[in-house]
């Protein structure tokens, strides 16, 4: 398994974590496979493009940030920018994880 | 497979629920507490492979519906976490239940002197804030506009419809306020133990028959220990 982030630039360990993480709860909460969250890039749209990712999935998917993130997603912070592409949601996920 | 229970109802009265089981009056028979709200549909299926597995690793199991859940015709706008434990109790004896599986927010309902494993408990707090959140998202794109301060202020004095689910406003002050301690008697079973992706997190049902050969396993293996 690579640590590879969503964007092409260097990253720390922590921020591969994160990227790691979410990978694995968009595996888990969409039913993906883990060779398909492997290839997301910065740009693989997600909500409007995935079909599995309805209201009720980003409702799983937000709940399942805080929980395994340890970072508190408050209802304002949710747009369709936030959850537009893959690396919309990681740098939102890495901005909370810095605010906590 | 199918009998009838008879589980007391929150006004003192008494009413036959549904409860599935596989009863050959064996040494060892299992309670098993399902999730409540929306993963008790969630993991349905799971539950019943579950209890084939134990059926043939020679373990008794039930799993008794609660009122206002499955089959039952009481309101659940009239249910409590209090008066959900008190059922799970009264089932825990009327079964003769040796060993108690509960699932996720079934966890919540486990007696304190029960033998019992408790799969992946969840925290309270954190299914309001699902079930809310998935009633703002709902609302936003209906272009409607609500917060969850006003919900949750409307739902504390009136109770509230989220994601389908009539909560009163008693469970809505639990699921704010109530602390999950596993209790004396209980051991974890954590989803690492278990593997695989976890069945509650799935937009649509699903069952594992891998998972449910380990959660079984588990539970047997734990039970012939004592």
């Amino acid at each position: 398994m690579t640590a590879d982030t969503a964007t092409a630039e260097p990253t720390g360990p922590s921020r591969s974590e994160i990227d790691q993480t979410l990978r694995a709860i968009l595996r888990d909460v969409l039913g993906l496979d883990q060779t398909q969250v492997d290839a997301f890039d910065a740009d693989t749209g997600l909500f409007g493009h995935l079909p599995e990712l309805d209201s009720m999935a980003v409702a799983g998917l937000l709940t399942e940030m805080e929980d395994r993130l340890d970072i508190v997603i408050e209802d304002e912070d949710v747009d369709g920018e936030m959850l537009e592409t893959y690396g919309g949601l990681l740098a939102f996920a890495e901005a909370k994880a810095v605010e906590g | 497979m199918y009998s009838t229970w008879p589980c007391p109802l929150h006004d003192g009265g008494m009413a036959d629920e549904m409860v599935m089981g596989a009863d050959t009056r064996r040494k060892r028979r299992v309670l098993i507490v399902a999730p409540l709200l929306d993963e008790a549909n969630k993991f349905r299926h799971q539950l019943a492979e579950i209890m084939r597995r134990l059926d043939v690793l020679g373990l008794d199991s039930f799993l008794p519906d609660l009122p206002g859940c499955n089959e039952s015709l009481q309101a659940h706008e009239h249910q409590t976490i209090e008066h959900w434990r008190t059922c799970v109790q009264e089932a825990y004896f009327q079964i003769s239940a040796t060993d108690i599986l509960a699932v996720r927010s079934g966890c919540w309902l486990v007696p304190t002197d029960a033998r019992s494993w408790l799969y992946a408990p969840v925290k309270p707090a954190q299914v309001l804030r699902s079930l809310v959140r998935t009633r703002l998202l709902s609302a936003k794109e209906a272009g409607k506009q609500e917060t969850a301060e006003t919900l949750l202020e409307t739902a504390r004095h009136s109770g509230i419809e989220l994601a389908g689910w009539s909560l009163g406003p008693q469970l809505v002050a639990e699921l704010e306020n109530a602390q999950f301690s596993p209790p004396p008697g209980s051991q974890i079973i954590e989803h690492e133990m278990v593997g695989g992706k976890p069945l509650w997190l799935r937009a649509e049902n699903d069952w594992d028959p891998t998972q449910a050969d380990a959660i079984a396993t588990i539970v047997s293996r734990g039970a012939s220990d004592k």
